[in-house]
């Protein structure tokens, strides 16, 4: 069990042609994810050839819609590499078509193309993560991406996080210290987006396989906040945490679009202080992400359960 | 992206936002005109410069006449400005808007956001205008009222009505009102703005209702279908090391310490700001050298650090995923050969080809200090710049 994907998953990528969507859907393909095909307005009936790392040659068909692809594919999750200008359109095309999954890695998408798309997710069943957000994975089974999979190993403990590269800090530690993990999810930086973190730790609460989680926020916004609350009055799993900012000044955009201090809102002080006042111990700093999971997980007697290797 | 107040005017009266009459000037001699041709019996002299707090600073001054406005122009223009959103070293203001005075019978506040809990644009609305909107936030939040807009069917006239009941706008002026709101929030959503500010909107003897500032901020990824807007940068309220930055797509962010940090990924640029000072040192900067840098973009990155005078040392911190490690390698070690390497550098390394990067590292030659994880890297050049 796992959260979002597993080795099940068909999956099509969106702007298939496009070369950073080449390179990444070749990697999905080496990982072992089921890749089954791509879209590409205009080329569709043709093929992609993918030559993967065991010598294999894949061939993947391209369809100009996600409607033919899904139906011809039988997909049921999309991942998207469409430039910022028409990203949003993408998304809109996979949530109509009706898939059940839609990641979007396009960083740079106008905030008002996404209070759109917004909109239109609501009432839908479509599960969207990000956009702006490094995608899903499944360790040893599926990954949807742009995450290294190696420092990956199938196990317990879910990862949920709005930074890419502190994700893979994170799964680093735990994959060095014996723990594997259940699924890491990147939501995303971006101030409007799909799944917000409750989204993502109710599934994790959800999932038997998931025993712990580790929960990644930055300044901006009030999601850890909320997400604080509710693991409070939820989760019946261990959560720790960990929020990157201390040190940000007001007023400027920390590299992702959401990272901002506005109005004295939103700063990673109030952040920590909410997570610890509803008993989510929190990391002091990045490099102890893994550290201060184990000893949560001492503290609760699970340890043994997570270590996997 | 921030534009001036005069130029925010221009963009909001084009969408038919009451604004009053006004002019940009660049020299004492051009304000003298621009309020010659306004011919108002009473001109009000603006500071133009990227921050608030203009008005407390001495950047606004009403002035009764011609003299007055040669006198006032001559005192603001080239003077640096020190507000509470400039930091200590302030602006020098270079360009004043020249506007005809009005009447002013009561001041509101009118503001437009993408709030990030509904992922909807909010009209927020308060009586109290001319302080800053943060401040009423926080001592009497009662008196901010919003309104939530549906993107499929924009600002409604039901809701704007409610605002301008809600803020005391005089009965006979609710409909102006109205149009405002609706006219804002038109110009808001088709420029791709992030915030636009109405502080103070006011309400003249006339019977008018009009901004007599305008805020306008763009979402800078927006800004490739806006192509009027993008004209509008003033390269010199900007930070020269964050221009040179953008030029090769770099996010960098200048700061106060001195310690330089290079960094794949904006979560962990920002975690490694954190750990140095964590450890007792001050970060100089922020920069994400992003997840496809080239050699020549990190070569890039290190001259924007290496130019900054404050800095006495640098943390490279790299997770690398995509981004692999040989190519971080080789982009520092080229680098510091161009540049010449006085100062300390420690280079953490992880990820992808992280054993083939440590190697060109150590072959270099070159004195640069490893370290095997984040904590250990900040400590080690926490000490060597002390």
């Amino acid at each position: 069990m796992s959260i979002l994907v597993d080795k099940n998953t068909k999956v099509i990528t969106q702007g298939i042609t496009g070369k950073t969507a080449l390179f990444h859907a070749k990697g999905a393909l080496d990982y072992g994810t089921q890749m089954v095909g791509g879209t590409s307005p205009g080329k569709g009936g043709s093929q992609v050839e993918i030559s993967l790392e065991n010598g294999q040659t894949v061939s993947l068909p391209v369809f100009n819609t996600v409607e033919e692809a899904k139906a011809a594919t039988g997909a049921t999750a999309s991942v998207i590499y469409v430039p910022p200008a028409f990203a949003a359109d993408s998304i809109l095309e996979a949530i109509d078509a009706g898939l059940e999954l839609v990641i979007c890695i396009t960083e740079g998408i106008p905030v008002l193309d996404m209070v759109k798309v917004a909109r239109y997710l609501e009432g839908k069943d479509t599960v969207l993560i990000g956009p702006n957000c490094p995608g899903v994975i499944t360790p040893g089974e599926c990954k949807i991406g742009i995450m290294p999979g190696y420092i990956h190993t199938p196990g317990h403990v879910g990862v949920v996080s709005r930074s890419g590269t502190l994700t893979y800090e994170a799964v680093h530690q735990l994959t060095t210290r014996g723990i594997g993990q259940s699924s890491a999810v990147g939501i995303g930086g971006d101030p409007v987006k799909g799944s917000e973190f409750i989204d993502i730790l109710s599934k994790f609460n959800d999932d038997p396989n998931t025993y712990a989680v580790i929960m990644i926020g930055e300044i901006g916004g009030t999601a850890e906040e909320e997400a604080a609350e509710w693991i409070r009055d939820n989760m019946t799993k261990p959560v720790v945490g960990f929020i990157g900012g201390v040190t940000a000044p007001p007023g400027k955009r920390m590299g992702h679009a959401g990272a901002i201090i506005s109005g004295g809102k939103g700063t990673a002080k109030e952040k920590i202080a909410k997570l610890e006042e509803c008993g989510i111990k929190v990391a002091p700093t990045p490099s102890e992400m893994g550290s201060t999971l184990v000893s949560v997980l001492e503290e609760r007697g699970i340890l043994n359960k997570c270590t996997t290797h | 992206m921030n534009i001036h107040e005069y130029q925010g005017k221009q963009v909001l009266k084009a969408y038919g936002v009451a604004v009053p009459n006004g002019k940009v000037a660049y020299t004492v001699e051009e304000a003298v005109e621009a309020a010659k041709s306004l011919g108002s019996p009473v001109t009000v002299v603006k500071a133009q410069i990227h921050a608030g707090g203009r008005g407390k600073a001495g950047g606004v001054k009403v002035a009764k006449n011609l003299d007055e406005v040669r006198a006032y122009a001559q005192e603001i223009l080239g003077k640096v400005l020190v507000t509470h959103q400039t930091g200590p070293e302030g602006k020098e203001v270079k360009r004043l808007l020249i506007e005809e005075g009005c009447d002013i019978r009561k001041e509101y506040y009118i503001g437009v956001v993408v709030d990030r809990d509904t992922g909807r644009v909010v009209l927020m609305a308060s009586e109290e205008g001319g302080t800053e909107i943060e401040e009423v936030a926080a001592a009497t939040p009662e008196k901010i009222f919003k309104e939530v807009v549906d993107p499929v069917l924009g600002l409604q006239v039901f809701q704007a009505r409610k605002l301008a009941y809600a803020i005391n706008i005089p009965n006979e002026l609710i409909n102006k009102a109205v149009q405002f709101m609706q006219a804002l929030y038109t110009a808001f959503v088709e420029k791709d703005c992030s915030i636009a500010e109405i502080n103070p909107l006011v309400v003249t003897g006339d019977g008018n209702v009009m901004a007599l500032d305008a805020k306008l901020n763009f979402d800078s990824n927006a800004l490739f279908r806006h192509k009027d807007i993008m004209e509008l940068r003033d390269l010199d309220e900007e930070n020269e090391k964050e221009i040179e930055a953008s030029k090769y797509d770099l996010s960098y962010i200048a700061l106060d310490g001195n310690i330089g940090c290079m960094v794949n990924g904006a979560g962990l640029a920002m975690a490694t700001m954190d750990i140095i000072k964590y450890y007792g040192g001050d970060p100089a900067n922020f920069l994400d050298v992003g997840g496809g840098a080239t050699t020549e973009k990190v070569t890039e990155a290190f001259k924007i650090i290496l130019s900054d005078e404050q800095v006495k040392g640098i943390f490279v911190n790299i997770f690398g995923g995509i981004m692999r490690c040989d190519v971080i390698a080789d982009g520092v070690v080229e680098a510091a050969k161009q540049l010449g390497l006085t100062r300390p550098l420690v280079v953490r390394l992880e990820g992808t080809n992280v054993e083939l990067g440590k190697k060109i590292l150590a072959e270099s030659g070159l004195n640069i200090v490893a370290a095997d994880s984040m904590a250990d890297g900040a400590q080690k050049i926490v000490s060597l710049v002390k």
